[in-house]
């Protein structure tokens, strides 16, 4: 079977020469592997959820952690992996969600049914923020997007009622930390698992095709007529919703809210190494990447700031050297698609054809 | 009269914001790469500066002397070695690295050098100052400051205008293979921006370093966004740009500071905000924004 990934190599590869002209080709999504990844997905979501009944909670609530970290660390994938728009300001929608699930839960809407809620009125706000910021390319983006979450930041602190610059705890949930800790786990799980399958559909989807063709040349897909703005919109919005769900969850986890933690640009950081490491431009390297983050946090929880300076060493040496990360060297190596948002060619006669080796040198450049 | 004060302390700021600015322009109109380290530079030469008094007993406003070659052959080296490995990747890749390196510089100070401010310590030049009528006070140091800024910026054009060198780099900048094919390396002369953009940075780091505290989270908390925001307010590629930018910068941060500590920050991000909406080329430069 060889596969046609919606990757330059691979689109770019002859069918093989065994292929004869006449011969029945079937191009298909799904391969074996593909059926059982679809059944282990829905176990392994099953077995997370009835967790809380058999888990100490501080396994949970650092698997709450986790999740959060995907659904990050997954936005930020979107809009510069595929979408090619990286942002250090990421951030801005993280505080606001967190932000707009205190002012609701002040007005009496309890804090886990304002994720919903605070998570589109993220929405609402990147629509003028993408005005502002849709003129500007690269750097100039990346930046004017921190310089946003900064001005987020430095309003927010003002508004009293909101505690300030110094924060002010979350109001509305339940008093029984048992209770409390496995709701949300639950949110938490629910979002992510939401989140993953939106980024999954909207990549299958004739939107994906076009965001492909933006990651892999973004001139190119102009010049053939891709809708390359309206989809950079697109993913900009879904990215904000994301984000803002991830600081719904943040400030529910922490119950207790401050703007310079909120609107640090320690988000940033986190979601550009996680995604960096793990394989961007690809559903599975954000959570890899989450993977490893994860565990060189909670090995190295005891020296300070040293895991963090490992992991910006090893992003910068992978974002150099091995572009398309962990995720990349794992799925050249073994062919393996968890999500498989790309095509394969299957010639029904004797099942398989011979995969084309994939050059890794003309891949996804971030 | 109180706000002729602002004004003049704002224009005063501004030289400083100018100094932190021009490093990125040039760095950004030659090679095309926002360095999101810019701040952190500025932050690590001022740390060196202290060990430098320390060690060898220089008096510390002369600290420079030594501090800005040591940057601008870190600068050489860095764009030869890690930005030119990112640039032949991609521009995108050059943000990636440069925030990695960000990173990495703020927490390693921060695990060495714990997270307390600190101040480059020159004595009572710190605070002399003289008077302009009952309400004007002048710092001497923030007017050298300014003083030094227009001085690199003069320095700066004469240098990208009538020299070998100066000339080379510009023509690398509007276009690095035509420069390669009539016999240039580009990257040598990538090397030689890099080298100037980190010697300014670090001269920035030192001056504020003089007037006010600093921790290994000043450097992307503010400097670098205020080097950005003088930038774009400037207009990019022009240093007198970069100068008007910055005093710009300065100008409204003093009128923000005149209603309270937090307003000051927010006033020059809504100056650069509203330059974006209505004017995104900056206010000197007639170009396309970037």
């Amino acid at each position: 079977m060889s596969s046609v990934d919606q990757q330059p190599a691979a689109s770019d590869a002859p069918l093989p020469p065994s292929a004869e002209p006449g011969e029945q080709v079937k191009v298909t999504r799904a391969r074996r592997s593909t059926l059982w990844a679809g059944i282990a997905a829905i176990a392994v979501v099953a077995i997370l959820g009835d967790l809380p009944y058999r888990v100490h909670s501080g396994t949970t609530s650092l698997l709450a952690q986790f999740f959060t970290l995907v659904v990050m660390a997954s936005m930020w994938n979107l809009l510069a992996g595929y979408g090619g728009l990286v942002s250090v300001g990421q951030q801005a929608f993280i505080g606001l969600g967190a932000y707009f699930v205190l002012i609701l839960a002040q007005h009496g809407v309890g804090p886990f049914l304002g994720i919903l809620p605070a998570a589109l009125l993220c929405g609402i706000v990147g629509l003028p923020v993408w005005w502002l910021v849709s003129r500007l390319r690269t750097g100039y983006f990346a930046i004017t997007m921190w310089v946003i979450a900064s001005v987020c930041e430095l309003i927010i602190s003002q508004i009293s009622s909101l505690g300030g610059g110094t924060g002010t705890g979350l109001p509305g949930l339940p008093s029984n930390p048992t209770f409390l800790t496995a709701y949300t786990y639950w949110a938490t799980l629910a979002v992510t698992v939401i989140v993953l399958a939106a980024v999954y559909y909207l990549l299958r989807s004739p939107v994906g095709l076009v965001l492909t063709a933006i990651r892999d040349d973004e001139t190119g897909a102009r010049s053939i007529g891709a809708r390359v703005a309206w989809t950079q919109q697109l993913v900009f919005l879904v990215a904000a919703i994301g984000c803002g769900a991830a600081g719904a969850l943040y400030i529910i986890s922490q119950q207790f809210v401050e703007p310079l933690s909120a609107f640090s640009v320690q988000w940033s950081a986190e979601m550009i190494f996680i995604t960096i490491i793990g394989g961007i431009g690809s559903i599975e390297g954000p959570i890899l990447g989450t993977i490893v983050f994860f565990v060189l946090q909670q090995t190295l929880s005891n020296e300070g700031t040293w895991y963090f300076i490992i992991l910006g060493l090893v992003a910068m040496v992978v974002a150099i050297w091995a572009p398309r990360g962990l995720w990349g060297l794992i799925s050249d190596r073994f062919g393996i698609r968890l999500f498989p948002v790309g095509y394969w060619l299957r010639r029904p006669a004797d099942g398989t054809l011979p995969a084309p080796k994939m050059p890794t040198d003309t891949q996804l450049t971030p | 009269m109180i706000w002729v004060n602002t004004v003049v302390q704002g224009i005063l700021l501004g030289g400083l914001y100018a100094l932190f600015a021009c490093g990125l322009s040039l760095m950004f109109g030659v090679m095309n790469v926002i360095n999101l380290a810019h701040g952190d530079l500025a932050v690590s030469a001022a740390y060196i500066a202290i060990g430098v008094v320390a060690v060898t007993h220089v008096p510390a406003a002369l600290s420079f002397l030594i501090v800005v070659p040591i940057f601008a052959v870190i600068g050489y080296v860095v764009q030869r070695t890690l930005f030119q490995a990112a640039l032949n990747r991609s521009v995108l890749t050059t943000l990636l690295v440069t925030f990695g390196l960000s990173v990495v510089i703020e927490n390693g100070l921060q695990q060495y050098l714990s997270a307390n401010s600190h101040s480059i310590d020159i004595g009572s030049l710190v605070s002399d100052s003289f008077g302009i009528g009952s309400q004007i006070t002048i710092a001497y140091l923030d007017l050298v400051v300014l003083m030094v800024a227009v001085v690199v910026l003069l320095g700066l054009q004469y240098f990208l205008s009538s020299t070998a060198n100066g000339r080379l780099i510009r023509a690398v900048a509007d276009d690095p293979e035509a420069a390669q094919l009539s016999g240039v390396s580009y990257r040598h002369v990538f090397g030689l921006a890099a080298a100037i953009a980190f010697g300014t940075v670090a001269l920035a780091g030192l001056a504020s370093g003089m007037m006010s505290q600093f921790g290994p989270t000043t450097g992307t908390d503010t400097l670098l966004l205020y080097a950005f925001e003088a930038v774009v307010i400037g207009g990019l590629g022009s240093l007198w740009g970069t100068l008007a930018g910055g005093i710009l910068l300065g100008v409204a941060q003093q009128i923000g500071a005149q209603f309270s500590a937090a307003d000051q920050v927010l006033a020059g991000q809504l100056l650069f905000l509203a330059i974006l909406v209505l004017r995104p080329q900056g206010i000197t430069s007639r170009r396309e924004p970037a």
